[in-house]
């Protein structure tokens, strides 16, 4: 069992063209440092600054929360769940 | 290429959000390029200068486009009091290069259903922050433009 990453298009770059990855981690934080390792470049696309925060403009959701009302990259997962990133829909 | 009903459908929600910009997709099956069932999203910054899908709307709306195998061929928007082209937001956050870019404009009185001038309804590529608008051609429908090149 890992965790799933559901990655969106514009990300599929940094993946071979694959839909999904897998990984692991306690947190989301580790889960993408950890996916990051297999598929360099995808962190900075999610995460950006010092202390590091989710892109304002990027939607993370674990089991279809949005991780900005469960405690963002401190969100915890675990084997089994299912990590979507979609970017947002915006724009002035 | 558009069919002349989702440009309708496009126009009419666009008045109907004014002053506010409205927001929205056209989904079609996936690499078909054929823009075939209209889908409305509330623009949850409910602004007259931006535009965004609400988070769980976005969530939704992206499962069930998995589900259809479809993909969002037309990402549209309205701008209120500026001309239908991609502001400088709209470029940053485009984030869809395989999607057709749809602007229209309400302002100078083109929100109001009694207008008839032409409302400006224009298409753009959004690629790594590089715009290229493209032509709009309208069809009756995709069928009747079946066999041409």
């Amino acid at each position: 069992m890992a965790i799933e990453l559901r990655v969106p298009t514009i990300l599929r770059t940094y993946t071979g063209g694959a839909k999904a990855v897998s990984g692991d981690g306690v947190n989301l934080a580790e889960f993408i440092d950890n996916v990051n390792g297999t598929h360099p470049g995808l962190k900075e696309r999610i995460v950006e600054g010092e202390p590091e925060e989710l892109r304002r403009f990027v939607n993370v959701y674990v089991n279809d929360e949005d991780v900005r009302f469960t405690g963002g990259l401190k969100t915890e997962v675990k084997d089994g769940d299912v990590v979507v990133v979609l970017p947002a829909v915006a724009g002035g | 290429m558009i069919e002349k009903a989702t440009v309708d459908a496009i126009v009419a929600h666009a008045r109907r959000d004014h002053p506010d910009e409205a927001c929205g997709v056209v989904a079609g099956a996936e690499g078909s390029d054929r823009a075939t069932r209209f889908v409305p999203m509330l623009n949850a910054a409910m602004s007259p200068t931006f535009y965004e899908f609400d988070s769980g709307d976005l969530l939704r709306l992206y499962k069930e486009l998995d589900e259809r195998d479809e993909e969002p061929v037309v990402i549209y928007h309205s701008h209120t009091a500026t001309e239908a082209y991609p502001s400088r937001t709209d470029i940053n956050l485009a984030q869809e290069p395989g999607a057709h870019y749809v602007l229209v404009s309400t302002r100078d009185g083109a929100d109001s259903p009694a207008y008839d001038g032409p409302v400006e309804f224009r298409s753009y590529r959004i690629v790594d922050g590089e715009v290229t608008e493209e032509e709009v051609r309208v069809v009756g429908s995709y069928e009747e433009t079946e066999g041409e090149h």
